[in-house]
Order: structure tokens, then C-alpha cells, then sequence
């Protein structure tokens, strides 16, 4: 890559940052040299994003009308998928896949309740509140 | 810590290797940190899954860089995990009031000052701390332009984060190195390895053998399942541009390590083979273009054959390139 060729893509997913690209100049000489954003990149990135809210958005549907707990939501909302999730609680998958359902939801002790909570980052009593409340 | 010097890097690890062998006297690039650890890698592992997706890698796993570079130099490296969340923050206080520069791995997601498309679920990444100001914690991260500051709580959760690569806390500074150093024979270890790694593995996820095995996953595509198919080829995409790879997975900024070793030793074929490696890094960049062109496809016509092609030819350049690296380091 040269650094004419090195991308220069506005309104991608760096947040206004610039990160560092090695390209070659005129004498093929390497530098490190900063790039706003490549399109393709973003584009890639976006569609992964997107891939979670979708779920995320399900999930809420979901958990409003009583069909699944919380916790599917709150996983895909803090970018976790199920073997993930089951990596940082400690819980075997097929058991944060029975916590999905509203009735176990409602069972778990306080301290089950706070390896979710830790997980998320969230206070723990957001999570009791919910055993007994659905989201507005 | 008035003399340290932030310095923007395209990966975290090499990034934060080069900074803190800089700072311990022995001045270094990033390039050169990467290359003289043998980081370049390819590697498809389809039993670790992220986010449903195989592991695509364009380097060695994480802690590589830091190991091998610090025992190939012959420094001394302190380095501490905790079981204890509280020891580590005081550790890391100690640390700071004694003037160090001190390493940490940290998780990407909860860092505040990450854009938050960038924060997903990845536990080793490394940046530096150089200081405290009142709660906030001042931090060289490597792949940012400029230092940037972190309140103590959200620090803290980045560096306890449970999960996959786990930190545990994990700090480490540079107690010493020989400011003599070798370097005829850094390189030529670090490229014996790289091909060892590339083209060496009786495996046939890992080096070459691992980048045909992608192309033969691609070919076997199935064109009716259009969303996953997307998801698939973008996350390659993301794999080899987004995490931080200095362009093309790491290619370049390796042919930007084989130019600096050219110019240190006096060796004119090392920078006839950068020159060769930017071309396959160019073709790298052109098969991603590729790849995020077929997703945005909506017809749903799909031409994996090409796209496999292309991997194909790149397999073939790489290999090529080896070993030519090969022959030289053993001449």
C-alpha cells in the first residue's frame, strides 16, 4: 500500500480516532502513517453491531411479553453470546439457556442473580427487580 | 515519569513491547518488535468460536510477542497476576509511585474510552500506565494517538474481566536489557521461526496450509444462506483490518520489519522481499474489498470461486516468499 492509497473514509466506526497503517512512500521507503477509516472496514464492523442489536431487539420483544427472562437480552446487549456468557459466570451453557426461561428466572437466589449482575456490569438489584417486573 | 514519550502503534502488544524496550534503553519500533518476536502467523481454528464465527488469525496468540521478544533480547521482565482484585490495584499503585512503567492486559470492552463499536469482548489487550491523577489513571494505550486517562473502577473492571484469555491482572514492566544486542542473529532466528511457523505445521489450519483451508471453506459456501454468508466474509474482513493490524493482517507492517533489518544490516535482498510482501499484502487488502463487495451483493449472485481464487494465490506468493526468508536466514 502506498501512502496516497492509505484510506481516508469519514463517518466510520473509530469514533473520530485515527489509527496507524504502515504504507510505503515514493522511494518504497515504510512509515507508519494514520488513516481516518477504511470503508470496507466499517462496513464490516457495522454489520456485526448490527447482527447483535437485532438479536437484542428480539430478545426485548421477547422478554416484554413474558415469553423469555431478561438475560437474553442483557447478554446480547453487553455484546455476549452464550458460550461467552457461560465463559465469564462460571455457568454450564445449557443452564444460562434454562435461565432464559421467565419461570427459572424467577427462582434464582440472589447470589446466581450476582454472577449475572458482575457479568454485565450492572447493579445486582436491577436484576431482582426484575424477577418480579417486566421493562417499561 | 516525565521523559515517557507516547508513541502510536497499530497493535497493542508490539506497540506496547516497543514502548516500554524504548523507555528501558533500548530504542526500538514497532515493527522491529513484532518482526524480532516472529509474530507474523495465519491460523483458522473452527473449534474456537467468537460470536459463532471461527478464530481467524494473523498473528501468534496473545502473550506471544512479550515472551519471545523479551527472551530473545535477553531482558529481564517483571511480571505479576493477582487472585485478589484489591492486591492488584495496589500492586499497580506501588508500581506507579516507584516511577514505572508498568504494562497491563486489559479488556477492550470495559475501557470508557473506547468508541463504542470498538468494544467487544476481547481480554488481552496491553497498554501501558505511566501515572495517577487523583482517581484517574493516565494511560498510554498503544493503538490511540494520544495518552488517554481511565477513572480507577472502570481500570480495575478492564483488568479483572472474567471470560476467554482471562488477564487475572496481569502487569509487567521491563527491569532491564542489554543495550547490545545481536542483531544479525535476532534477525535471522526471528525469520527461521516465521517460516517454521508459515510453512512448517503438520496442521493444516495453521501458516499456509491454514490460508488454503480458508479458501476451501469459502468455495464450499452454500449461496442460499445469504445472512450467515455476509456475517462469515465480513468477519474475516474484521479479523484482518479492524483489531488493530497495521493493514492487510499484519503484512505490512512485517514487510516494514524486513525493510528496517535490510537497512540495519546492510543487506539489500531483506528489502527486495519487503518489497514482495507489500505486493501480497496489496492482494490481501484486494481479496477483503472482495469479500465485504460479495456481502453487499443484494442479488445474491454469488462468485465464491473468485474469492477462493484469490486466497489461493495469495497461499502461493506466501509460500514463495518463505522461503525465500528460510534461505536466507540459513545462509
Amino acid at each position: 500500500m502506498k501512502l496516497d492509497e492509505v484510506p481516508q473514509d469519514p463517518n466510520s466506526s473509530y469514533g473520530g480516532h485515527s489509527k496507524l497503517l504502515y504504507a510505503v512512500d515514493e522511494q518504497g521507503r515504510y512509515c507508519g502513517t494514520q488513516s481516518a477509516g477504511w470503508e470496507p472496514e466499517s462496513y464490516s464492523t457495522q454489520l456485526a453491531v448490527a447482527q447483535l442489536e437485532e438479536q437484542e431487539a428480539q430478545a426485548l420483544t421477547e422478554w416484554r411479553s413474558g415469553q423469555a427472562s431478561p438475560l437474553k437480552c442483557l447478554m446480547y446487549r453487553y455484546r455476549l453470546d452464550e458460550p461467552a456468557l457461560a465463559q465469564v459466570t462460571g455457568f454450564w451453557q445449557w443452564r444460562i439457556r434454562r435461565h432464559f426461561r421467565p419461570a427459572i428466572y424467577r427462582r434464582l437466589s440472589a447470589g446466581q442473580l450476582t454472577r449475572y449482575a458482575e457479568a454485565f456490569g450492572l447493579d445486582v438489584a436491577e436484576l431482582i427487580r426484575y424477577q418480579q417486573e417486566l421493562p417499561r | 515519569m516525565s521523559t515517557f514519550q507516547h508513541r502510536q502503534s497499530a497493535h497493542c502488544e508490539s506497540g506496547v513491547m516497543a514502548n516500554l524496550l524504548t523507555h528501558a534503553g533500548l530504542p526500538m519500533s514497532e515493527p522491529m518488535a513484532f518482526g524480532l518476536s516472529s509474530g507474523l502467523a495465519f491460523a483458522y481454528l473452527p473449534i474456537v468460536k467468537l460470536g459463532g464465527m471461527p478464530l481467524i488469525a494473523y498473528r501468534m496468540p496473545p502473550k506471544h510477542i512479550i515472551k519471545t521478544l523479551s527472551k530473545r533480547l535477553g531482558a529481564r521482565l517483571h511480571t505479576a497476576t493477582f487472585r485478589q482484585p484489591e492486591q492488584g490495584r495496589l500492586a499497580l499503585d506501588r508500581a506507579l509511585a516507584e516511577g514505572r512503567l508498568t504494562g497491563l492486559q486489559s479488556s477492550v470492552f470495559w475501557l470508557p474510552y473506547f468508541p463504542p463499536e470498538m468494544r467487544f469482548h476481547f481480554n488481552a489487550h496491553n497498554l501501558l500506565a505511566y501515572g495517577r491523577d487523583g482517581d484517574d489513571y493516565l494511560l498510554s494505550d498503544p493503538v490511540f494517538e494520544e495518552p488517554v486517562r481511565c477513572a480507577g473502577a472502570d481500570l480495575q473492571k478492564a483488568r479483572f474481566a472474567k471470560g476467554a484469555l482471562a488477564a487475572k491482572g496481569l502487569m509487567y514492566w521491563v527491569e532491564d536489557v542489554p543495550a547490545e544486542q545481536d542483531w544479525d542473529r535476532l534477525v535471522r532466528q526471528s525469520l527461521v521461526s516465521t517460516s517454521r511457523i508459515l510453512d512448517g505445521m503438520p496442521l493444516p489450519w495453521i501458516g499456509i496450509r491454514g490460508i488454503r483451508h480458508l479458501a476451501a471453506q469459502i468455495r464450499r459456501l452454500d449461496p442460499a444462506q445469504t445472512k450467515y454468508n455476509r456475517l462469515y466474509l465480513t468477519h474475516i474482513v474484521r479479523m484482518q483490518e479492524e483489531i488493530g493490524t497495521g493493514g492487510a493482517g499484519f503484512r505490512f507492517m512485517y514487510a516494514s520489519f524486513l525493510q528496517e533489518s535490510g537497512a540495519l544490516l546492510g543487506d539489500p535482498a531483506l528489502n527486495d522481499m519487503a518489497a514482495q510482501l507489500t505486493r501480497i499484502g496489496d492482494d490481501w487488502r484486494q481479496f477483503a474489498s472482495a469479500c465485504v463487495r460479495q456481502s453487499r451483493n443484494k442479488q445474491g449472485d454469488s462468485d465464491f470461486n473468485a474469492i477462493a481464487g484469490m486466497l489461493e494465490s495469495i497461499a502461493v506468493q506466501e509460500r514463495e516468499l518463505v522461503r525465500r526468508l528460510a534461505d536466507w536466514a540459513r545462509r
